[in-house]
């Protein structure tokens, strides 16, 4: 009977440890593509707007290193991200976009604000590219490998200071 | 024609406010299966899998469009021929099992249901003492 | 002006707690005739009643919109109607932890003012423990959360409230919440003073128990309301999702249930006395980690409150103190508590025994299923647990606790045998069998609801049985509560088994004069319109629907959209039937012009909350029942006493 009685504060204890631990981590709601180190599953998309060319998987084995940013024209920290994915392209990197359930003329009307720094841009209405291979939000980055295979992924807006991340991982992407 | 006025304006006093998406929602988001073994096998399957943007809904249960985009899957995939097992791999091998609201045994869900395994044995063991011995 | 007042109201309560647990903690040492013994209940009181007036204060506040004050300016609206004004006040996180103080002093000062009972030491420690646990949130309140924080220049109007919360749930289900598992703080306070004084007997079981009946019958109606809520507001027809928030109001539930069985136990055979402290703390220490849950942030919820970590550990550090000190108390004292009287496996102790232990288990699963995701994320990795889990595993202990509960009534005290209510167990085994066969034939649904309904139907006679062969003008209340409270359980269940098994659902794209169908409903899409309310613009459609081919009812679902804060919600319409409920929802519009419908046939799916307040109203008889003859009592030894006094003199 004595130790029993001993249970329930030790339950306890364990908890308070766990929460306590807990609360000193930053809480991030980002989930986490299961898909970096796996090749681009098959798919081809429409272009977003005229005068773009589409994108498909095959489009990524070619031996060059890419950046899929995954964005939208409705979506708020695009904006903000835009200049340092003009930075990016300026400094090498090869940008395809894929817009998310976005209409043309958004597509043009948000690039005409906001610069274009992409090649390629692919129309996704059906967020069937962002589900194949695992981004859940708006915007990411993906950096893409010369064989098509993923090798790394940025979620939320690229910032000053995640531009010298990513050219990096495009380096060892090489 | 008045009506339809005063609907465009509500409509143009709504939009801007939030910065909603303007495509419409996936054909199969909130449209049923023909068969209705299929449609049942479909709901089934989406009660079970978690809404990636939403806080913690499934993605038969929100409105957000994304998961009117999984529900649209979960549905084209099951009409064509697809076994709900086989759709829920394809979403744990994207996402991890975050994704997936059925416990499956593995490394690291093991506890969750030894522990319920452990407080059978456990009430058992208290029963027995209490009334075991003193009859 | 108001603000401060009431800030200065509170300062002073949290004065007056430090107060009370200096008194108690001293007169326990010093005994009852020391110096500070005399404040210890007046010090309660006067308490209560100045939190309640901070708290009316801050209703004040948010009633006229004072845009000066923080927290009405980033929660409320000028242009809000006045009832969600002020249900308002406790929508967000510094208003509904004044709520909490204010129930925790509240209680303090009714037990401090009624309470008679107990002997005066163990009264003291309690009043004591008490004003320990209220200090430790007033310092919450007041450090961390400050309810009446000022801008520095008032806002020119106010953020609003979140449109899902603009709605007459929000009125009920907070503060019956609130009182429900707040009030089993004074559960928590006894089970404390009992330990401190080594004072568990039958007469503080007595004591306790119309406490712990009232906060558990508030707390039934608090987590009914919620349910319902949820279900037509959020627009797609779920009643209870195992999110988070939901768990931290079930599992002070889940112990208040187990304690309430064991304190009458204890009341009636002085037995189960150390269950019975066990649950008074776990109890309300269940409410105090839900509250921790709730607000720290730690757990992603669609119910989550403005999240704060800082906030978060001030509240686990006062968890730390306040359950760890009880549990270390418990510890410590439990086996000094002799063990009670005995009895057998075949007894209505046993049967209740039992029923402690899977309650118990139940509660153990829950708060696995709530936290597990918590450890496993700090090894990086993320899972979910949801409805499939809690179903299938809390099944497993329910479906037994169900059985016992159909028979348990039944058995005697200390020794009783199986084969006396012999008949009794076949009946209701027969009743159940029947049921699952003739469901099973007739239909085809899964296991779980399957069992459900036929345990249901089984309970609900089950139940029934105590009263048989009574004179049932002279069955006391607390019979009649007891019975009526373990009817509403199969009603609820029956409730839940059916709309689990027989919901049918229509997703239709319908243009208008189309029409559509759903179980035996033909539902007819007359018209969309806009509309616009105080504080919000909609479309609404115009719906008519006819059962079976009866008369048409007109429903009106609507999509609105909120701008203060700009949000979109669908407010659903309901047809209420004896035998279901049609659930319909209008959504967007597709290109080619026809409009989204969304239709549910919930058959018998209001059973789950008819039954939610039949097992309260069975608490509220129990509660009624047991203080008239508590009452009745207290007169009679009364007036024996007197009559004794009375030879005395002539003697």
């Amino acid at each position: 009977m004595n130790w029993r009685l001993w249970i329930p504060l030790f339950a306890f204890a364990a908890f308070l440890g766990l929460a306590a631990y807990q609360l000193t981590q930053p809480k991030d709601e980002f989930v986490e593509s299961r898909m970096v180190g796996e090749s681009l599953p098959y798919f081809e998309l429409p272009p977003a707007m005229a005068g773009v060319d589409g994108i498909g998987s095959a489009d990524f084995a070619d031996g060059q290193p890419r950046l899929l940013n995954i964005w939208a024209s409705w979506c708020l920290p695009c904006i903000a991200e835009a200049p340092h994915l003009e930075n990016l392209k300026r400094q090498g990197a090869d940008i395809v976009g894929v817009a998310i359930r976005d209409r043309p003329e958004d597509v043009a009307r948000f690039l005409a604000q906001h610069g274009n720094p992409y090649s390629r841009i692919g129309r996704d209405d059906l967020s069937e590219v962002q589900l194949a291979i695992g981004s859940s939000g708006v915007p990411e980055t993906f950096v893409i490998d010369g064989q098509g295979v993923i090798r790394y992924q940025h979620i939320g807006d690229v910032r000053a200071s995640d531009v010298p991340v990513l050219l990096a991982e495009l380096e060892k992407a090489r | 024609m008045t009506r339809a006025l005063a609907f465009a304006a509500a409509l143009v006093v709504a939009l801007p406010v939030a910065a909603q998406q303007t495509m419409p929602p996936a054909p199969f988001a909130y449209r049923q299966l023909e068969n209705p073994a299929q449609e049942q096998a479909a709901q089934e399957l989406m009660e079970t899998l978690r809404c990636l943007k939403c806080q913690s809904q499934s993605i038969a249960d929100s409105d957000a469009p994304m998961a009117g985009d999984m529900r649209h899957q979960v549905r084209t995939r099951i009409a064509a021929g697809e076994s709900p097992d086989q759709i829920r791999d394809w979403l744990t091998k994207r996402y991890g099992d975050y994704v997936s609201y059925k416990p499956t045994v593995s490394t690291t869900t093991w506890p969750l249901f030894a522990i319920p395994l452990l407080l059978v044995l456990l009430a058992g063991a208290i029963l027995l003492r209490r009334f075991g011995r003193r009859k | 002006m108001i603000a401060e007042l009431g800030l200065a109201a509170l300062w002073l309560a949290a004065a007056l707690a430090a107060l009370q647990m200096a008194a108690g903690f001293l007169t326990l040492r010093d005994g009852a005739d020391g110096a500070l013994a005399g404040l210890i209940r007046p010090a309660a009181i006067v308490q209560g009643v100045l939190v309640t007036l901070s708290f009316a204060m801050l209703v004040w506040l948010f009633a006229v919109t004072d845009l000066s004050v923080k927290l009405v300016a980033s929660n409320s609206h000028s242009m809000k109607p006045l009832v969600f004004k002020l249900s308002g006040t406790w929508g967000n996180h510094e208003g509904s932890m004044l709520l909490w103080v204010m129930v925790m002093g509240l209680a303090g000062a009714l037990i401090a003012l009624v309470e008679r009972r107990l002997p005066e030491r163990t009264m003291n420690a309690t009043l004591a423990a008490q004003g320990v646990v209220s200090l430790g949130f007033y310092a919450f309140l007041l450090l961390s959360s400050n309810p009446f924080e000022r801008l520095p220049v008032p806002a020119a109007e106010g953020m609003g409230l979140n449109p899902l919360l603009q709605d007459i749930g929000l009125a009920f289900h907070p503060p019956t919440l609130y009182l429900g598992y707040v009030g089993l703080s004074v559960a928590f306070s006894f089970a404390v003073g009992a330990l401190l004084t080594r004072q568990v007997t039958p007469d503080f079981a007595r004591a306790m128990r119309p406490w712990v009946l009232g906060a558990w019958v508030l707390l039934t109606i608090g987590i009914t309301a919620g349910s319902y809520w949820a279900y037509y507001e959020l627009g797609w027809g779920g009643w209870w999702f195992w999110d988070p928030v939901e768990n931290a109001s079930l599992m002070p539930w889940l112990a208040a249930t187990a304690l309430l069985h064991s304190a009458s136990v204890l009341a009636s055979r002085d037995a189960l006395r150390t269950w019975t402290i066990m649950l008074g703390v776990v109890a309300f220490s269940m409410s105090m980690v839900g509250t921790f849950l709730v607000r720290s942030g730690i757990l992603t919820s669609v119910h989550a409150f403005a999240v704060d970590p800082e906030r978060g550990t001030f509240i686990l550090v006062l968890l730390g103190i306040f359950i760890g000190g009880a549990l270390l108390l418990f510890a410590l004292r439990a086996n000094t508590i002799s063990e009670g009287e005995r009895f057998a496996l075949a007894s209505r102790e046993g049967a209740l025994v039992f029923n402690n232990v899977m309650l118990s288990a139940i509660l153990a699963i829950v708060l696995l299923g709530t936290l597990y995701p918590l450890l496993t994320e700090a090894f990086d990795v993320r899972v979910s647990v949801g409805p499939p889990y809690f179903n299938p595993v809390g099944a497993i202990f329910t479906i037994p606790m169900l059985v016992v509960m159909a028979v348990g009534p039944l058995l005697r005290w200390r020794q009783d045998r199986i084969d006396r209510i012999g008949k009794e167990i076949a009946l209701f085994a027969a009743l159940v069998l029947a049921a699952l066969i003739l469901t099973s034939l007739l239909a085809d649904i899964a296991l779980l609801p399957l069992l459900g309904l036929a345990l249901g139907v089984g309970l609900a006679v089950a139940s029934l049985m105590p009263l048989r062969g009574r004179k049932l003008a002279r069955t006391p209340l607390a019979t009649w509560g007891m019975v009526t409270a373990h009817f509403g359980i199969a009603v609820a269940l029956i409730g839940m088994a059916s709309e689990s098994a027989f919901t049918s659902e229509r997703l239709a794209a319908v243009e208008e004069g189309g029409s559509t169908s759903v179980g035996p409903w033909t539902v007819v899409l007359q018209g969309v319109e806009p509309v616009a309310g105080p504080n919000w613009t909609a479309i609404q459609g115009r719906v008519s629907a006819s059962y079976d081919g009866d008369d048409p009812v007109v429903l009106t679902p609507q999509s609105r959209n909120f701008w203060a804060p700009p949000q979109q919600t669908t407010e659903s319409a309901l047809v209420t039937r004896w035998n279901g409920q049609l659930y319909a929802v209008v959504g967007d519009r597709s290109p080619d012009g026809r409009w989204q419908l969304r239709l549910w046939w919930k058959p018998f799916v209001t059973l789950i909350w008819y039954g939610g307040l039949l097992i309260a109203l069975g608490g509220v008889l129990a509660l009624v029942g047991r203080v008239l003859s508590d009452l009745r009592h207290r007169r009679l030894a009364a007036r024996i006493a007197d009559r004794r006094a009375d030879r005395e003199a002539l003697a």
